[in-house]
């Protein structure tokens, strides 16, 4: 058998590595404005830079433009090296990049417009999901078709990994975004509530599982052992590891949503798995670092090797901690805190960023054919990035644990001890820490990228590496046959591929009938008025959900805090549902109990808050939404109709032909809440964005006293 | 709770497809070495390109 030869793609690899880059620092510094934000509401300047709406543009940046882009830079490295044999397409390829970019710049253009579903990780409307989803096939024909024409037999267990995320990620992806359209930019969650809540962690959780973690540890078995210049310790473990990681992740996801309505079997089933998944995990991190074993002192000289061990030794960390953040009495006390903030953190900061930062340190020189500039300045960068996870994690476990204990104190007369803007006060000036964390981060990745021009100016890229293996010797000539046959057909592997998504696609179309209609435990939740709805977009758009929970938890503290606990049924037209799993703020879910001074304000005082928080709270660190308050600015009214037909279709049970009668009540609602304004002094039209929101707010746990529900029912 | 049944439908068909996976990397000899891939790998196949 002959040698044959042929070239690896290293084009695309430069394409997404410039991307991570770019990208990296992008998200990153977002990242440090949302930090400073927390410290000093001036920060928030007009209304598509405030913290609700570019919070989720920070995560998104991060999650898929900087990792995303870092995992299709390594795979489209590794992959064709593994495999020996070039990527399936180069025109494929490009596509992938060029699409992946366009939706990065749609959800940076999107998001701070106010466009967003409000579900974590998954805040991109409808039009952005399906090119996520047509630009994942392309990824997939790509990946697979190496793999089928691959020169190596053995499929070595990074690709593994590899095609977990592939098939996970894509389930995940479209079983969450199940979505109703209103308009190009709007939709409604199908599901409802709880219903919704558990997808959505489901996904949230996989996404952290299958974006973050399974494509890295791939990575992991591929760089570490080149980086070491030895085999992985240990081959069978990696294997065990692998199947045993796969298998567990799924069923973790409930953990996001303890002590929460949903169902307790659900809650310790999540809780269960996650524990269990403690031993993979660290199956998999030992079998990183062992691999140093012997070589530890190389670890002192050689910066991708020091990028690397901190990374694992993250990735040790946050799987460790995630366990015990399962356990349902420390996530009485973590949950809705910073303390979750640090520990995403730690994965992030350390365990995609460093291994990122390894992998460029790794390929740019390699592709260019050249050494990297400067190793003085990549030490430096990864000493200010560690220092800048430190002062990052930090004083946000300080601040969490902080939040956590003053949420629950009580005082010796059965009072809560402190207020929730005293609890704000306390930890701002941890915040302050913690953004000089990121800033420090951001610098060093800046340093980062300054080294990496001038590597690759100091360099020739080679756009095809020239290479020489062995075929595999096939027993069977009809597989052989097989192979080249759809070696030659980019296009009939494409229709193959299209026909199988749409197979998944039409299994995916079952929550059609499963979540047909949603039958209310409680009596008195009713649907809400076209007011209220509008006000309700309102809070999705402007990100309010980023810092104020609606779920109040079933212990004393919370009870007497913000009134009764949130039941299940509570939700079941809330599509999307709103818990939120941040307390930044106050909760507010019991914002219309009237007879609950500590939840209930009044519309004036609502006005005014929105104005200037600081004119009803001066302690308070919210953004100014003088906007909403602005008589110039109508609310958008157009879609209205499609609205109601929408959640009509998804189950809300307004009657037929309400659409033509919603303007009418919107109008009768909204001139109430005008005029009571007016007797308090101030001047608002039946049209001003604020009554809206008003009327939301005060539907918000309206259900427990059903006088206030009659008053605002749907005819 | 009938979303439950989405899901666990879901979870247990991708559980089915990693375990069709599994079933065919014993059966089609993936398993049958766990030691040389470890070091296959750290070998290069590229022509060295000496124009620096």
């Amino acid at each position: 058998m002959n040698k044959e030869s042929f070239s690896y793609n290293n084009s695309i690899v430069k394409n997404f590595a410039y991307a991570t880059i770019l990208w990296g620092i992008v998200g990153m510094l977002v990242g440090v404005i949302i930090a400073f934000q927390l410290v000093e509401p001036k920060l928030n300047f007009t209304p598509w830079s405030t913290f609700g709406r570019i919070r989720p543009l920070h995560t998104n940046a991060v999650i898929f433009a900087f990792v995303g882009n870092a995992i299709f830079m390594g795979i489209y490295h590794s992959l064709q090296r593994l495999l020996k044999a070039r990527i399936f397409s180069d025109g494929l390829s490009k596509l992938h990049f060029w699409m992946w970019q366009l939706i990065i710049v749609s959800a940076a253009l999107t998001l701070p417009l106010g466009f967003t579903t409000s579900k974590e990780y998954a805040e991109l409307e409808w039009p952005i999901d399906i090119a996520i989803t047509i630009t994942w096939v392309i990824f997939g024909i790509n990946m697979f078709g190496t793999i089928i024409k691959r020169r190596e037999k053995h499929i070595y267990v990074g690709i593994w990994f590899y095609i977990a995320t592939w098939v996970t990620v894509a389930m995940l992806h479209i079983v969450n975004s199940f979505e109703m359209p209103v308009t190009l930019f709007k939709s409604y969650s199908w599901y409802a509530g709880v219903q919704d809540a558990l997808v959505q962690w489901w996904y949230g959780h996989n996404a952290v599982a299958f974006f973050l973690t399974t494509p890295f540890l791939g990575l992991m078995y591929y760089y570490m052992p080149k980086m070491a210049q030895r085999p992985i310790y240990s081959y069978k473990l990696s294997i065990l590891h692998f199947w045993s990681l796969i298998f567990l992740y799924i069923w973790a996801g409930p953990h996001h949503l303890l002590y929460s309505s949903l169902p307790d079997w659900a809650q310790q089933l999540g809780v269960a798995f996650s524990i269990m998944l403690i031993a993979p995990s660290w199956g998999g991190m030992l079998n990183g670092l062992l691999t140093l074993r012997g070589a530890w002192d190389r670890v002192r000289d050689d910066v991708m090797l020091k990028c690397m061990v901190v990374g694992i030794t993250a990735y040790g960390m946050a799987t460790f901690e995630g366990p015990l953040l399962s356990l349902k009495s420390v996530n009485a006390i973590a949950h809705f805190t910073d303390w979750i903030v640090a520990h995403v953190h730690v994965g992030a900061l350390g365990w995609n960023g460093f291994l990122t930062f390894a992998m460029l340190y790794y390929i740019i020189p390699r592709i260019f054919n050249t050494t990297l500039h400067s190793k003085k300045a990549a030490n430096t960068h990864f000493w200010i990035g560690t220092l800048g996870i430190i002062f990052y994690a930090v004083p946000m476990y300080f601040s969490g644990w902080t939040q956590g204990m003053m949420w629950k104190e009580f005082s010796g007369d059965g009072t809560l001890t402190y207020t929730f803007l005293q609890t704000t006060e306390r930890i701002i000036f941890l915040h302050a820490i913690r953004g000089v964390g990121g800033l420090l981060y951001l610098t060093g990745a800046i340093i980062m990228a300054w080294n990496l021009i001038k590597t690759v100016k100091s360099g020739k890229l080679i756009a095809n590496e020239e290479a020489e293996a062995y075929g595999i010797e096939h027993h069977k000539e009809g597989t052989k046959y097989w192979h080249k046959w759809i070696e030659v057909r980019p296009l009939t592997m494409l229709l193959f591929s299209l026909v199988a998504v749409s197979i998944g696609g039409l299994v995916q179309m079952i929550p059609t009938f499963i979540v047909k209609s949603n039958i209310p435990s409680i009596a008195t939740v009713k649907p809400y008025t076209p007011l209220e709805l509008v006000g309700r977009d309102i809070y999705i758009r402007e990100g309010c959900v980023s810092c104020h929970s609606q779920m109040v938890r079933p212990f004393p503290s919370e009870v007497e805090r913000y009134g009764e606990y949130s039941k299940a049924g509570e939700g079941v037209y809330d599509h999307p549902f709103l818990w939120g799993s941040k307390r930044t703020g106050p909760d507010l879910s019991r914002g219309g109990v009237k007879s609950n001074p500590n939840t209930y304000k009044d519309e004036e005082w609502h006005w005014r808050h929105m104005n200037n928080p600081r004119n009803a709270n001066p302690q308070s660190i919210m953004p100014q939404y003088s906007w909403l308050c602005d008589n110039s600015r109508s609310m958008e009214l157009g879609d209205l109709k499609s609205k109601i037909k929408a959640l009509r279709i998804v189950g809300v049970p307004y009657p037929k032909g309400y659409e033509n009668e919603a303007l009418a009540d919107l109008d009768k609602q909204a001139n109430e809440i005008v005029a009571k304004l007016k007797v308090r002094g101030v001047v608002v039209t039946n049209r001003t964005e604020i009554v809206a929101l008003i009327a939301y707010l005060h539907h918000l746990g309206s259900f427990l006293e059903t006088t206030t529900v009659v008053k605002n029912e749907v005819k | 709770m009938k979303i439950a049944i989405l899901l666990i439908i879901c979870s247990v068909s991708l559980a089915a497809i990693f375990l069709t996976l599994f079933i065919w990397w014993v059966r089609s000899g993936q398993a049958d070495d766990l030691e040389t891939p470890a070091h296959r790998m750290l070998f290069d196949d590229t022509i060295k390109i000496k124009n620096k």
